[in-house]
């Protein structure tokens, strides 16, 4: 571009037609969210660490409990596995504001988040440990209530977007958070798996 | 590609000024009025105003505490203060000018309220996470301050080290209170790292790529990762420090399987990164201040980016050497001796290109480069300190004793504090549309400059002469007398210096020379707008056509058109490349953030009491959280129809 060379008046960028929602990696709350994500992650990474740093504290592992039954875990398990369908059919079908698709996707995901919710109360009763008795206790509990928090978190959000579905809300931007809610659920799975590898997989056969 | 749009249009269209275009972006930008629109504002610049506001706040509190510790250790047993008032005043001191007002200034104050006008932005991302974000700060500020008048403020150290702050030493609540003020000041950087981080990757003007970004922004941006990264390790330290004190686990209660260094790992490999996350705001000010003064571009842009982005990798690899005394193998007190000393290079970099910028060039020594000067001197010799310091024999010898005090108040103060005062002095005309005293400026510096070295100069000599940090008083065969009376007589010129400030902002802000748009001539955006901004920041956003945005501006330097003016649109483009990609509608003022500051406030202050406070504050707090994302307003317009969205 030439300088040119009296005061004239500047040249314009016109955006006036660009979209004004978008879906996936362009929208800024799918940002926040990979950031909300990272400082959750981190949370989860440290806990680990602090278990595995427990864990070199004592020559027994775990210290004279039985470990945790795997019962409901492994119900729960297989429960947030599935879960991962419906997130996903919300997820797809989000952008074309296919509303049908939309409700039921996040109808079921919210049926699946409870019965995870539900599961999570049964599986602290068999955790064969108080948290209160050692620092291997404190550890098991101090974990799986960082999870649980966060699945009553989702549950809730989910909730929230299946009422707003059924009102004009569920438009725009909104579609695009429905989108988000499931990514932001892929990380509750998998964050769930690690913690399941730890207290339940750590203290059997590591 | 933006070449291509900016090449494409320059052909077509020309601007056609409309004058009514202000008034109508006026009533749709501005806030409301009173006292309810002070609670709802969501524009950054009030905001990025009043985190500095509050800073300096917490900032003179912490330097009256600091006054009184100089004043108890004047002499030799001193009853001025009592051992029980002096731990708490000494943990105060520290936790204030850490946590309330080092990171709130340096990071979120200049973050907030000049990166989105760097960017050409109309407001931050996220404005009501980041009005949240300030109530939080303010809630965490006053609850260990009010905890401190009622005679419960923290006296276990800044960093509140177990077992001496565990349940067995600390009984009653005052290390609760340093836990929760830790939870409320990390989650409010937390929110405003969120905030600038999406506004630089997302909400710069078209024409600034990654590789025309201001350094300023470079390093927001990886200051805001580095707090992602960090800050949680402090959140799980201090949470699971209430857990050990309020229901009873054991992290850190060796005799039930849990240890000590547990929390100095944890506590460190957050607290050395925060080192980075209040040193780099000071360089990003350095590196903005030193072209435009110096009337050259920087030299060397790439390699100080590449040592912003290395400080921020290595600045997490060297935690451990603040852990020397405590006994570690000798194989991991080598490993972090070598990061310790490599972390010098990147700074060393940026020393180099900054003094590179300076040479030959036509400095014009104008206020806010005295105070760089400033800042090259001191931290210059805190970083020389801390080279000698990473050497484990050394620092084994003078580990807490006044050495390590001299040590981080030379490159806290000098890597915060006299950046601080250049950046308030630059940015001071485009806030309030006037120039500050440069002589009351003077005079500030040489007051403060002078009373700083005679503090902490002299306490590197009473470190070597062996006085241990923390002690209230000290027995006169100690001979520490006369030095630690030096010391203490630094405080008299550097409070003066401070009151000179003072009475420059309250006399500048009525009385100072007008400033216009931009009084240094320098290259950045903000400085193309009216001086203070307007609530919608730019008339036209700008496009930017280089790395020094308005010296290479071309004399029809295309602007952006075509934003909505009836209701608050923001243009939102690529992260790397900047092409336009889409519209974002700027939520406007609300009472949301800060019904929610208060419910969470609520439940974070009752559950230093029981923890029956989490379940019992849940609900009021996803109330007010789903009254906050509810969606109201205007219904959906033809420019929000699907037919325009982008899949």
């Amino acid at each position: 571009m030439e300088p040119l060379r009296e005061p004239i008046r500047p040249l314009t960028l016109d955006v006036s037609g660009l979209p004004s929602v978008a879906f996936g990696e362009h929208n800024t709350t799918w940002l926040a969210n990979v950031f909300y994500m990272t400082i959750e992650g981190m949370m989860f990474a440290l806990m680990f660490a602090t278990y595995f740093y427990l864990r070199t504290r004592v020559q027994h592992w775990p210290p004279g409990h039985l470990p945790p039954a795997f019962t409901y875990g492994l119900a729960n398990l297989i429960v947030l596995l599935l879960s991962v369908v419906p997130a996903r059919l919300a997820q797809k079908r989000a952008p074309s504001g296919n509303l049908r698709a939309i409700r039921i996707g996040l109808a079921a995901l919210s049926a699946f988040a409870i019965v995870a919710v539900v599961l999570r109360i049964f599986e602290f009763t068999v955790l064969n440990c108080r948290w209160s008795d050692d620092a291997y206790s404190s550890a098991i509990w101090v974990l799986i209530g960082l999870h649980s928090g966060h699945l009553a978190t989702e549950l809730i959000e989910t909730l929230v977007l299946l009422v707003m579905s059924f009102t004009p809300k569920m438009e725009g931007t909104r579609l695009a958070d429905v989108a988000i809610n499931s990514d932001y659920w892929y990380f509750v799975v998998i964050s769930g798996l690690l913690m399941d590898f730890l207290i339940y997989g750590t203290t059997r056969f590591l | 590609m933006t070449e291509s749009i900016i090449e494409k249009d320059r052909q077509v269209t020309r601007l056609t000024p409309d004058p009514e275009l202000p008034g109508r972006l006026e009533r749709t930008w501005r806030q409301h009025g009173g006292i309810w629109g002070w609670l709802t504002n969501t524009d950054h610049k009030a905001i990025g105003v009043r985190f500095m506001v509050t800073a300096f706040i917490f900032f003179l509190l912490g330097g009256i505490l600091a006054a009184l510790i100089r004043l108890q250790l004047m002499r030799p047993e001193n009853s001025f203060l009592g051992p029980d008032a002096y731990n708490q005043i000494f943990t105060m001191h520290g936790s204030t000018m850490i946590f309330l007002f080092a990171v709130p200034m340096m990071f979120q104050g200049f973050g907030v309220y000049v990166v989105p006008l760097m960017c050409g932005a109309r407001n931050i991302a996220f404005p009501r996470l980041n009005l949240l974000s300030y109530y939080l700060y303010l809630g965490g500020g006053l609850l260990m301050w009010i905890g401190l008048l009622t005679n419960t403020g923290p006296d276990v150290g800044w960093f509140a080290y177990v077992t001496l702050s565990g349940p067995g030493f600390s009984p009653g609540h005052r290390a609760d209170i340093w836990a929760q003020m830790i939870t409320f000041t990390e989650v409010s950087a937390l929110g405003v790292a969120i905030c600038l981080a999406t506004t630089i990757l997302r909400h710069r003007a078209p024409g600034m790529t990654l590789n025309r970004m201001p350094i300023l922004l470079w390093e927001k941006l990886v200051i805001s990762i580095m707090v992602i990264f960090a800050m949680p390790a402090v959140m799980v330290a201090s949470s699971l420090l209430l857990l050990d004190r309020l229901v009873g686990t054991h992290f850190f209660n060796p005799a039930e399987g849990g240890d000590v260094l547990l929390y100095q790992h944890l506590f460190w490999f957050f607290g050395h990164p925060e080192v980075y996350i209040i040193f780099l705001p000071g360089a990003s000010i350095i590196s903005t201040l030193v072209p435009c003064f110096c009337r050259r571009r920087i030299l060397g842009y790439t390699p100080i980016v590449v040592s912003v982005i290395a400080t921020g990798f290595i600045g997490f690899g060297v935690w451990v050497h603040h852990m020397f005394a405590t006994g570690l193998p000798q194989l991991s007190e080598s490993f972090f001796t070598a990061a310790s000393l490599m972390i010098v290079i990147p700074t060393g970099v940026q020393f180099f290109f900054w003094m590179g910028t300076i040479w030959h060039s036509r400095l014009q020594l104008r206020l806010p480069m005295l105070w760089v000067f400033g800042y090259f001197f001191v931290f210059l010799i805190g970083g020389l300190s801390g080279v000698m310091l990473a050497s484990v024999p050394l620092d084994t010898q003078v580990h807490d004793t006044y050495f390590i005090v001299a040590h981080f108040h030379y490159v806290l103060i000098g890597g915060a504090l006299f950046p601080m005062f250049a950046g308030l002095y630059f940015w001071f005309p485009k806030i309030t549309g006037r120039m500050a005293s440069e002589t009351l400026g003077k005079w500030h510096f040489w007051l403060f400059f002078i009373g700083f070295n005679i503090t902490f100069f002299t306490m590197h000599f009473l470190g070597l002469r062996g006085m241990p940090r923390r002690v209230y008083t000290y027995s006169p065969d100690m001979h520490w007398q006369t030095l630690s009376a030096i010391a203490s007589s630094g405080v008299i010129f550097m409070t003066a210096g401070v009151i000179v400030f003072i009475v420059n902002v309250f006399r500048s802000r009525v009385a100072g020379e007008i400033a216009g748009n931009n009084p240094w001539g320098d290259a950045s955006l903000e400085w193309a707008t009216s001086s203070p901004p307007p609530a919608y920041n730019y008339l036209y956003p700008p496009t930017v056509n280089g790395r020094d945005a308005l010296w290479d501006a071309l004399p029809d330097q295309p602007v952006v058109v075509g934003l909505r003016d009836d209701i608050r649109e923001t243009l939102v483009t690529h992260s790397l490349d900047t092409e336009p990609q889409h519209k974002d509608e700027d939520p406007g003022p609300s009472i949301w953030p800060l019904l929610a500051s208060l419910t969470i406030s609520a439940t974070f202050v009752g559950s230093i009491f029981t923890p029956w406070a989490i379940p019992v504050g849940a609900p009021p707090v996803i109330i007010t959280l789903i009254g906050w994302l509810w969606p109201r307003g205007h219904s959906p317009t033809p420019m929000r129809g699907r037919e325009s969205w982008s899949h």
